[in-house]
């Protein structure tokens, strides 16, 4: 390797990574004003969460058809007020479960 | 500490505990490729604990073993991590403007998709102590799961790890889904980000755009045309 590991790892990497998490939060130091921008900021989690999720989730299992199952049982759970923990377990337990019943009906 | 933080910090190391398993799982499976990058542990676990991102290790991993020039990897860097930019954003507005500045570079490190998911999601303002309690679950949970990965190889067994990782999905749906219960803009708006999402990641036209980019696409895109048709009224942001 013509490359020390060590720079890509502290500098090219951790150093990038950092320097993007604290500019705004340290820059902006008061609260914006404008209307669009507030907006803006309102929506961004939600979206930004919304298109992570989906359809990225279908891959994360070993079968897109317990991980579309689990996307259904773990909406449903967050609609009906559960918490963070439930909901993410409830997603789990789903992946596990299905891949078990996948694996019989097709064995 | 006060006895507000601490309550904060206990509160932020429960929320933490399903990003720990998440973590765990994940980090594992980057562990398990480690040796194909031609990485030791030891590097892998200070990769995780100085980085803990999953796209930005993964991509750094790749130029690694590529050789590529160390500018290279600093952009791949910015457009794998540039949403963290916008979660940085958020947040900014979400701790009350007299949070000093230590204490942001602090919670800065702290900033990952799950992390921003839950700290963003508590009423009010945040509390930065939150945030210390979720990543004092998360991280070793991250930094382990890559050193155990890397030592333990393939032996764990895949449905374990399969349903561990969707863990960490689950807990981004427990964060967007809760809003669209009291408000029809936000229903509308999950189901668009849905079908936008799906076309842009799955129709072979988009395949040239990075997948870290096509999540800031998608952001900057839905959430300005949201802000522009349905501007939030004062007293809706300030609970955000």
């Amino acid at each position: 390797m013509k490359h020390n590991v060590y720079v890509y790892i502290f500098i090219c990497m951790a150093l990038v990574t950092y320097l993007i998490r604290i500019l705004p939060l340290t820059l902006i130091r008061r609260e914006i004003k404008n209307r669009f921008f507030r907006s803006f900021l309102y929506y961004v989690p939600y979206v930004t969460l919304a298109v992570m999720t989906f359809p990225a989730i279908l891959d994360a299992t070993q079968s897109p058809v317990s991980a579309a199952l689990a996307l259904v049982v773990a909406c449903v759970a967050a609609f009906f007020g559960r918490g963070l923990f439930t909901v993410a377990l409830s997603g789990c337990l789903t992946v596990f479960v299905s891949e078990l019943v996948l694996d019989y009906l097709i064995k | 500490m006060k006895t507000e933080h601490r309550k904060n910090y206990i509160k932020g190391l429960k929320d933490g505990i399903p990003i720990f398993l998440g973590y765990f799982a994940v980090s594992l499976t980057l562990g398990i490729h480690l040796q194909e990058y031609g990485l030791t542990p030891l590097q892998g676990v200070l990769a995780s604990l100085t980085n803990h991102t999953s796209a930005g290790e993964l991509i750094g991993f790749q130029t690694i073993a590529a050789d590529s020039g160390y500018w290279v990897l600093i952009l791949a860097e910015i457009v794998a991590n540039a949403r963290y930019l916008l979660m940085s954003f958020a947040l900014s507005q979400k701790l009350a403007p007299k949070t000093p500045v230590w204490q942001r570079l602090l919670m800065g490190h702290g900033i990952t998709d799950e992390i921003f998911s839950i700290s963003v999601s508590v009423p009010g303002r945040l509390d930065p102590f939150y945030t210390y309690g979720a990543v004092t679950a998360a991280l070793p949970g991250w930094t382990g799961g890559t050193f155990i990965g890397a030592i333990l190889g393939n032996v764990l067994p895949l449905r374990f790890v399969s349903a561990l990782s969707v863990g960490l999905y689950g807990m981004f749906i427990a964060a967007f889904i809760p809003p669209i219960r009291k408000d029809r803009v936000m229903a509308g708006l999950i189901a668009v980000c849905f079908l936008l999402s799906y076309l842009f990641h799955r129709l072979p036209a988009f395949d040239f755009i990075d997948d870290g980019l096509k999540i800031i696409i998608l952001t900057v895109v839905i959430a300005s045309a949201a802000a522009l048709l349905f501007p939030r009224k004062e007293a809706q942001s300030d609970e955000a």
